[in-house]
């Protein structure tokens, strides 16, 4: 994936054949092109054939515990707010195959790795996206040791990144940081612009491989409407109901004692939902297998979820038996120790968690309580977390 | 960055070269690489060793630095990989990666008196420590090994603890939880051993490892004996599944135990001891 190449700034202008033509020239580059589409009553980022398959016309509605797609007059093809999950699924996948061995004797050798899968093209990408995508970058690859397989699938994937025309109801991206203008870190960006004489994309190019997609298009300059109107439509997202204090979030493990951690076990199920659609949750545990002979043995690697007992299992019993313990340590790790570890929140404020939770525990709702109204929360927290708590069921 | 780099979690094969029994359930190897070359390790780190088809776990190294040809493994069997890497023969390969992880400062503590404080199988990381500590005894002042054990029968490395008492250059001590048969030692928890003193406390350096409880009692009787918080060293267990900081489990506070441990220095871990389920 690029940096930013000032140089490279002209905005072109195209409608939904141009989309077509974008996609299928992907596709004809050997891409593996992956994008939004509605599958079990809401927007997944699966296979994408062609424009056709894009949600269009589909909105969603999301709030604490609750999910529903709608229908848009504006036939809007990226008029959602995001996928379930986020480009983890493809950048990172919930299974991969660590490696494969065969007994050889009284030792065992490792057989050659898969071949490599087809690059990605990831078709819609938002603002909270490609930095969540940024920070598992990070995660994967900045310290002493990179993960390959994560480096080499973002490496060379080609990033089409849609900017926001509006926000969800459980998105805080302003109050992250981290959106909801595309700035760096994609190929091509997108704005869709819908009026009453025209439904268009404006892309403009953020690296020379996606000048080369767009020059390839042959698609006219974008006038100055067009921008305008592409700009207007960015700043109407940054608009959100929802926020947090992040600098005030990063000291949350300095309340490790704090007494709204009870409160919040109450309501937590320990489903797991909330690490599972994370698009910057990391963890895995691996996984051993053997043929019924016992001559071949594979390792794999699967997502997991720091909500489950067995996550913090040694020898003698679990470090984190119970639920406040957990659930303090996702939202501590997210909002405060990333910080220590990597420089920056862990949250990019895509607001899924809150959306799929059972229980819509709201994590900026628990951060504000336990950060900033201290003593107050310790005292009457139980009458606030009831109403926070109770609302999407 | 190096996008392609050599992938972390592919071990690389040892064969078994020798295996000896130390105590009912615990045993140490001697591994050689199965395809040519050496192996360095700083004393305190840790390798995580896989069992065909089994599984990987984390085990400290227990031999000499100063040795390359062998890598030495102390191991107890608690469960489903400690125990196949039990019912391992001689000629049998494993997996191994490493060596990762903090090792104990030993360098740093030169010109100090150097307190080993061990507890059960909390010995075997200790020992690498150790035998880098007497290859280099001139720059020592004391060395000191205080050592607690379950039982009589529990004491790792017995044989090598006579011959370490029986030096002039070493002091050692051990102790018991529960007496049984002809001992005539001592009884009692192994801080009562730190309690004792026999160290210059303003110009000594402790590395302790053991149970999680007895390192934080440990170290709390170094410093009342008068042991600053930045001259004790502690090595911490946590669940790994990478032990190269990817795959999340082995958190600690902000610590990821396999990187910036296991080895932590006592005053920039202390405050987290204190705080339940952490
Ligand atoms: C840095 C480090 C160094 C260690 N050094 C030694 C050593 O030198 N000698 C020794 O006997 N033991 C050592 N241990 C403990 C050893 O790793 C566990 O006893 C071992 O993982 C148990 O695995 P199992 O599959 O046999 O047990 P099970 O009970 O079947 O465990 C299932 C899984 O849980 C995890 N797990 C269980 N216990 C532990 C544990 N204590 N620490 C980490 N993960 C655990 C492992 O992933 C294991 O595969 C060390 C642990 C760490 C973290
Ligand atoms: S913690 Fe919640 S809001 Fe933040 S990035 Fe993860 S899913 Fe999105
Ligand atoms: S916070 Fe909500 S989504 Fe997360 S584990 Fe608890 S109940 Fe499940
Ligand atoms: S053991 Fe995987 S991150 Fe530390």
């Amino acid at each position: 994936m690029p940096g930013v190449d000032a140089s490279i700034t002209t905005a072109v202008v195209f409608d939904r054949g141009g989309l077509d033509a974008l996609i299928a020239a992907l596709k004809a580059k050997g891409f593996h092109v992956v994008g939004p589409r509605v599958a079990d009553d809401a927007v997944v980022y699966a296979d994408l054939d062609a424009a056709s398959d894009l949600p269009a016309g589909w909105g969603d509605e999301q709030e604490g515990g609750r999910y529903r797609l709608t229908r848009r007059k504006d036939g809007a093809l990226f008029g959602y707010t995001s996928g379930v999950q986020g480009w983890k699924r493809h950048l990172y996948p919930p299974r991969q195959k660590l490696f494969a061995a065969r007994r050889d004797g009284q030792g065992f050798a490792i057989l050659p790795p898969d071949p490599p899968a087809a690059p990605l093209a990831l078709i819609g990408v938002r603002a909270c996206e490609l930095a969540a995508i940024a920070k598992q970058a990070k995660v994967f690859g900045d310290r002493d040791f990179a993960d390959p397989g994560y480096q080499g699938r973002l490496a060379s994937a080609f990033v089409v990144a849609v900017e926001c025309g509006e926000a969800g109801g459980t998105c805080f991206c302003a109050a992250m940081g981290t959106g909801p203008a595309v700035e760096t870190g994609f190929d091509i960006k997108m704005v869709e612009v819908i009026d009453k004489a025209r439904h268009v994309f404006v892309a403009t190019a953020g690296s020379a491989a996606g000048a080369k997609v767009l020059d390839g298009l042959k698609a006219p300059a974008a006038a100055e409407a067009d921008k305008a109107a592409a700009a207007a439509r960015v700043a109407k997202a940054a608009k959100q109901a929802k926020t947090l204090d992040a600098k005030a979030a990063a000291r949350l493990k300095e309340h490790p004692d704090h007494a709204r951690w009870d409160d919040v076990a109450r309501r937590c199920m320990t489903c797991g939902n909330c690490t599972m659609v994370c698009p910057t949750c990391f963890c895995t545990t691996v996984e051993d297998t053997t043929d019924l002979k016992g001559e071949h043995a594979e390792r794999w690697r699967n997502w997991d979820s720091c909500f489950t007992i067995d996550f913090s299992y040694i020898h003698g019993g679990a470090i984190r038996t119970e639920v406040k313990s957990r659930y303090r340590q996702w939202i501590t790790h997210k909002l405060s120790t990333w910080h220590d570890q990597f420089g920056s929140s862990g949250c990019v404020g895509c607001g899924r968690c809150i959306t799929w939770c059972p229980v819509g525990i709201d994590i900026t709702a628990e951060a504000t309580a336990i950060t900033e109204g201290a003593r107050k929360a310790a005292a009457g927290g139980s009458k606030k977390a009831a109403t926070s708590g109770g609302k999407g069921r | 960055m190096s996008a392609h780099a050599k992938d972390p979690m592919l071990p690389r094969p040892f064969r078994v070269e020798k295996v000896k029994r130390e105590l009912s359930d615990t045993f140490t190897m001697e591994l050689v690489p199965a395809e040519g070359g050496g192996f360095s390790f700083a004393a305190g780190q840790f390798n995580m060793l896989y069992v065909f088809g089994i599984g990987e776990v984390p085990i400290s190294i227990s031999g000499d630095p100063g040795e390359h040809e062998r890598l030495v493994h102390t191991t107890r069997a608690v469960g489903k990989v400690s125990g196949a890497l039990d019912a391992l023969k001689v000629g049998d390969v494993i997996g191994v990666r490493g060596p990762y992880g903090i090792p104990w400062p030993v360098e740093a503590a030169f010109g100090r008196d150097l307190v080993f404080v061990a507890g059960g199988v909390g010995l075997a990381p200790l020992r690498p420590a150790i035998y880098q500590a007497m290859a280099n005894r001139e720059r020592f002042g004391k060395v000191m090994v205080l050592y607690g054990a379950r039982t009589p029968e529990d004491i790792l490395f017995k044989k090598e603890i006579e011959r370490w008492r029986g030096r002039f250059d070493m002091d050692v001590a051990v102790t018991v939880d529960r007496a049984t048969g002809k001992w005539g030692g001592n009884v009692g928890v192994v801080t009562n051993l730190v309690a004792k003193g026999g160290f210059d406390p303003q110009n000594t350096t402790a590395f302790v490892c053991g149970p999680e409880v007895m390192m934080r009692y440990a170290a709390q009787a170094l410093e009342k004996k008068g042991v600053g918080r930045g001259s004790i060293f502690v090595s911490m267990e946590r669940n790994m599944k990478c032990g190269v900081g990817l795959c999340g489990h082995c958190q600690w506070g902000t610590h990821f135990v396999c990187k910036d441990g296991p080895v932590f220095r006592y005053d920039s871990i202390a405050d987290l001891f204190s705080i339940r389920e952490l």
